[in-house]
């Protein structure tokens, strides 16, 4: 199980280079950082070849790549235009955990994505909570009732609510639950932001100003997990061991949760380990329609600018998250089920 | 499911009839297929809907001009559906009924060419990896998880930045396109394909060990001919079904990018470049998101319907419970 462990950390070091190098070379042709910086007014050519120079962005572009990855302290720069490189490097590069500095507001990249970081993970979460506890409900009592007026009923909605894009859920939320709410002189909900600035920054305040933002991309993973569940719930149902445990007069409850819900999970977990990372994708959508300050808008806003920096650090730890939880899962899956075993 | 196929007799007479008379030709894939799908209620309900759409798109042109879909009218910026503008006007005062006929021709057209991309390149990758098998398999499978790992999403938004810098519009049948639909038709595709590759590997890996492949291999058939006349149309099922569900996903996925404001530019419009911003009008202009949003999201649904009836119908094995 170490040995496979390693192998697989070991497969991802190349994968996660070749990402890198592809995605920084689109990165640095896809626009002008430097054309942003003056502001309002057209950045001056003097000043445009100064900041260049001083930001490394004169250097060729594998020379930069060279720069992100293992640093520049060991070379020196030309910093006064001169033609002498007589300043030494300070960039330790993203090997030795240094991912630069942002192009836009001259922050540290860490800086910059963890302050955005916890309130991602704070909705993405709390979404993945609901998530799984809904679909786990959904698709227990659909598979209990296989064909009933309730569980066709459930399989058409789910269906539905599983084909309809976010931004579609998001408006017609917003529309329902805040506008109209908001018309008929009901309590409403918030849309934008994380709270009221009147009210400051509690709990409470955060909690409510959830609500839509964790919902909206909620409906679309229940409908599909809780459809999952039901089929594999369904093939667990006819396993020969739920015959011999109900045969044997156990409980309905025991055979339901302990026999067939454990053995049906198997997939689930898998599933639900190799989606958590894409769950920041449906997060890009959400964050920006109801305002969150969130990494999916730090995203947006930064490659708006071509901010290389930012971006890759926001691209490079969701690429190491997705290919984590896939190790994550596989080992949840032999542990799970021990007839599973990696060579 | 259990049901009998119509066409056999279900009375006992069936026992008296001359053997021959039970030989009836055998079904052809489409026939069979056929058979199979029209039993699947909401996929025959999809297939309705979505020609519905075309019909809407399309036939729409009859009716509204593309100039008029293009036509602003400060002066009826964001005025609520009436008579004149059954769908009301948008923020500069363009007919939303107008543009969204136009624009759903532009949505379908960049599912289908999507999808066309996607299996172009999705079939050809997972070919060569499953037939080939090896260092290539090895090279081309990285390829694909290289691909898989960054949520596509983030993918489609950056690469959707790097091409669409400064393309011109296009001419085409006497109407003018803006350059940026083709950059979302290949941007989307060139993302899309993993998913396909793997299935197309798993069907070539499986299907070459068959006998009949060692047969045509031992006749002399040629590489080429093996893999596209012996082993392609073997697994023409599933990739049928993957190409009708991304066609559902490249139209999201267009809604998405031109929703967050890097996909197709106006004055072409699309159904997703119509949400771009509808979302400041919230309480103001509800018709400005909930046309082009519903036309999506049915859109969507019907596609995701009749691919699910395609599952059923072309794999019978494969249904889930």
């Amino acid at each position: 199980m170490t040995r496979y462990i390693l192998r697989r950390i070991l497969q991802a070091i190349p994968l996660l280079f070749i990402i890198s190098v592809v995605l920084f070379f689109l990165m640095l042709n896809m626009g002008d950082p430097l054309a942003t910086m003056g502001g309002r007014k057209v950045t001056r050519s003097q000043d445009r070849i100064r900041l260049a120079r001083q930001l490394g962005l004169d250097k060729p572009q594998p020379v930069q790549y060279l720069y992100w990855l293992i640093g520049n302290d060991w070379t020196k720069n030309d910093m006064d235009g001169d033609g002498v490189a007589e300043t030494p490097g300070v960039r330790k590069g993203v090997l030795r955990g240094d991912w630069g500095i942002s192009l836009v507001n001259r922050q540290k990249v860490t800086k910059v994505i963890g302050e955005r970081l916890s309130n991602t993970l704070l909705l993405m979460l709390s979404a993945e909570v609901i998530i799984i506890s809904l679909a786990l409900l959904i698709g227990i009592y659909s598979s209990l009732h296989q064909y009933s007026a309730v569980d066709n009923m459930i399989t058409t909605v789910t269906f539905i609510f599983y084909s309809m894009p976010v931004f579609f859920f998001a408006l017609l939320t917003m529309y329902i639950f805040a506008v109209n709410f908001k018309k008929w002189g009901l309590p409403y909900l918030p849309t934008v932001g994380m709270f009221e600035p009147s009210a400051g920054e509690t709990a409470a305040q955060i909690a409510w100003h959830m609500v839509l933002p964790v919902a909206t991309p909620s409906f679309g993973f229940v409908a599909g997990y809780s459809r999952y569940i039901r089929s594999t719930m369904l093939e667990a149902m006819g396993q020969d061991y739920i015959r011999t445990a109900k045969a044997k007069g156990l409980p309905k409850p025991e055979v339901v949760y302990i026999h067939a819900l454990k053995n049906a999970s198997l997939p689930i977990v898998t599933i639900v380990a190799l989606d958590l990372p894409f769950l920041l994708g449906g997060a890009i959508v959400t964050e920006r329609i109801f305002g969150w300050p969130g990494m999916g808008r730090l995203f947006l806003d930064h490659v708006a600018r071509s901010d290389t920096p930012v971006v890759m650090g926001i691209l490079m730890m969701i690429a190491t998250a997705v290919i984590v939880f896939q190790i994550i899962a596989d080992i949840t899956y032999a542990w799970l089920d021990p007839r599973i075993r990696y060579q | 499911m259990t049901d009998i196929p119509a066409s056999q007799p279900k009375s006992p007479s069936v026992v008296n009839l001359a053997l021959d008379e039970l030989e009836t030709p055998p079904l052809s894939l489409g026939q069979l297929t056929w058979r199979r799908f029209r039993r699947h209620k909401m996929a025959i309900f999809g297939a309705v809907m979505l020609i519905m759409m075309i019909l809407y798109a399309f036939g729409g042109m009859l009716v509204f001009s593309e100039a008029e879909a293009n036509f602003n009218d400060t002066g009826k910026r964001l005025t609520a559906p009436s008579r004149e503008h059954p769908f009301g006007t948008d923020t500069i005062g363009r007919d939303i009924l107008a543009r969204t006929i136009y624009g759903g021709q532009i949505s379908i057209l960049i599912g289908l060419t999507a999808m066309v991309v996607e299996l172009f390149i999705g079939v050809t990758i997972g070919a060569l990896a499953g037939y080939f098998g090896g260092l290539l398999d090895a090279l081309l499978m990285r390829l694909t998880e290289a691909v898989l790992v960054i949520p596509q999403i983030f993918l489609l938004l950056v690469m959707a930045k790097y091409f669409a810098q400064d393309i011109p519009n296009i001419q085409m049948l006497g109407r003018t396109f803006s350059g940026s639909v083709l950059v979302i038709i290949f941007v989307i595709g060139i993302t899309s394909w993993p998913y396909l590759a793997r299935i197309v590997r798993a069907q070539f890996l499986s299907i070459k060990e068959n006998d009949f492949v060692l047969a045509a291999r031992a006749t002399g058939t040629s590489t080429r001919d093996i893999i596209f006349r012996h082993i392609l149309p073997n697994s023409i099922a599933p990739i049928v079904v993957a190409g009708t569900l991304s066609v559902a996903a490249a139209i999201t996925l267009e809604a998405y990018i031109s929703f967050l404001g890097l996909g197709v530019r106006p004055p072409t419009a699309t159904w997703g470049n119509m949400l771009e911003g509808a979302y400041n009008y919230i309480e103001t202009a509800w018709w400005l998101w909930f046309f082009p949003g519903g036309l999506i999201a049915l859109t969507v649904l019907s596609i995701n319907f009749l691919g699910d009836g395609l599952r059923d119908a072309l794999d019978p094995h494969s249904r889930s419970a």
